[in-house]
């Protein structure tokens, strides 16, 4: 089970996650971005720019 | 047979219900990630077209790498959902404004001011209270409601003390009495395929500032509106907003290009399905090539 690079908790993540997908690790509440997937590697979501939006 | 791609840095989970349609109709798919996105041949006059995807759709998050990366995979003869064109009108609150006033449709009170000076002189003329946003920005970010000329000094002391020109064009709206929500409208290929009330406390009802979405009748006039705002701006996926003022009438807010529709997804369930029409409207013009 991969583990979260800001706490180091297990990180459960659903089998068919993509890459680039967010997912929140449950301990710490921090955003992980999916960065590889075989293996599976997280790392802390980028933060929030000024131009992101719809 | 190529793929249709979908580009986004950021897989949430309209990206992912997308990906999942293309999977549903048998239709080969692959993702972009724009940040490791480059063209090589941007300086060269007739180099051959890209022949990689079948089409593009730009879900990117952060809009000015949305709209570069449209204008390159353009410039090299893919074609995008959305458009260049179309990014670059609804990404900027001043040119979109001008493109919906050109089609005629009813907006609230406007007023686009070139310095923070001249937005005071805007704001005696439009009455307090008002709105001002910033010209780009999305999800309710940088829109300060504004009751009186002491609060607008304030806000345009701090535009003034900011690094970028654009934050020092000031855009103004009166503030629209409306009844605690606004709507949007989601079209797809110039089809609304319905409505949802946004419900807030407070003046900004976006969704991402956690307004609670629920179902809105699709009125004939709501569909008309929506789909003319879309065609306004080039859109062929729109997120389209209005609000009714105390008469009951509708007004154009802004039109979205990367629409975001979990909201939309958590009034109407599975009886609207939004990321099937993109999918649709994405592999419609080249179907025959693409099926697996």
């Amino acid at each position: 089970m991969p583990t979260c690079p800001e706490c180091d908790g297990a990180v459960v993540v659903a089998a068919d996650v993509r890459l680039s997908e967010i997912v929140e690790c449950a301990e710490c509440k921090s955003e992980l971005e999916v960065v590889a997937k075989d293996p599976l590697v997280l790392a802390l979501a980028p933060e929030v720019e000024e131009d992101w939006g719809e | 047979m190529r793929p249709f791609a979908v580009a986004a840095s950021r897989v949430r989970f309209e990206e992912k219900q997308i990906f999942e349609a293309l999977d549903r109709r048998g239709v080969r798919s692959t993702h972009i990630d724009p940040r490791s996105f480059w063209d090589g041949a941007i300086e060269r006059k007739g180099a051959a077209p890209r022949d990689d995807y079948a089409a593009v759709l730009d879900r990117e998050i952060a809009q000015t790498r949305g709209l570069y990366l449209a204008r390159l995979l353009e410039a090299a003869g893919v074609r995008v959902l959305n458009s260049a064109r179309a990014s670059e009108t609804c990404a900027d609150k001043i040119r979109s404004t001008l493109a919906l006033r050109a089609h005629g449709l009813p907006l609230p009170r406007t007023a686009a001011a070139l310095t923070p000076d001249a937005a005071r002189a805007a704001a005696r003329e439009l009455g307090f209270p008002l709105v001002v946003k910033a010209i780009t920005g999305s999800w309710g970010r940088m829109v300060s409601l504004v009751q009186n000329p002491d609060a607008l000094d304030a806000i345009l002391e701090h535009r003034e003390a900011m690094p970028s020109p654009q934050q020092r064009v000031v855009y103004l709206q009166e503030l629209v009495d409306k009844p605690g929500r606004d709507i949007r409208v989601v079209v797809v290929g110039g089809r609304p395929l319905g409505a949802i009330y946004r419900v807030s406390p407070s003046f900004r009802t976006n969704a991402a500032r956690g307004a609670e979405t629920m179902p809105c009748p699709l009125s004939p006039e709501l569909a008309r509106l929506a789909a003319c705002a879309a065609a306004a701006v080039d859109a062929d996926v729109a997120g389209v907003d209005l609000v009714e003022d105390r008469e009951g009438r509708l007004l154009v807010l802004e039109v979205n290009h990367v629409v975001e529709f979990r909201g939309f997804a958590a009034a109407h369930g599975d009886r609207i399905d939004v990321a099937g029409a993109i999918a649709d409207h994405l592999v419609a013009p080249a179907d025959a090539e693409v099926r697996t």
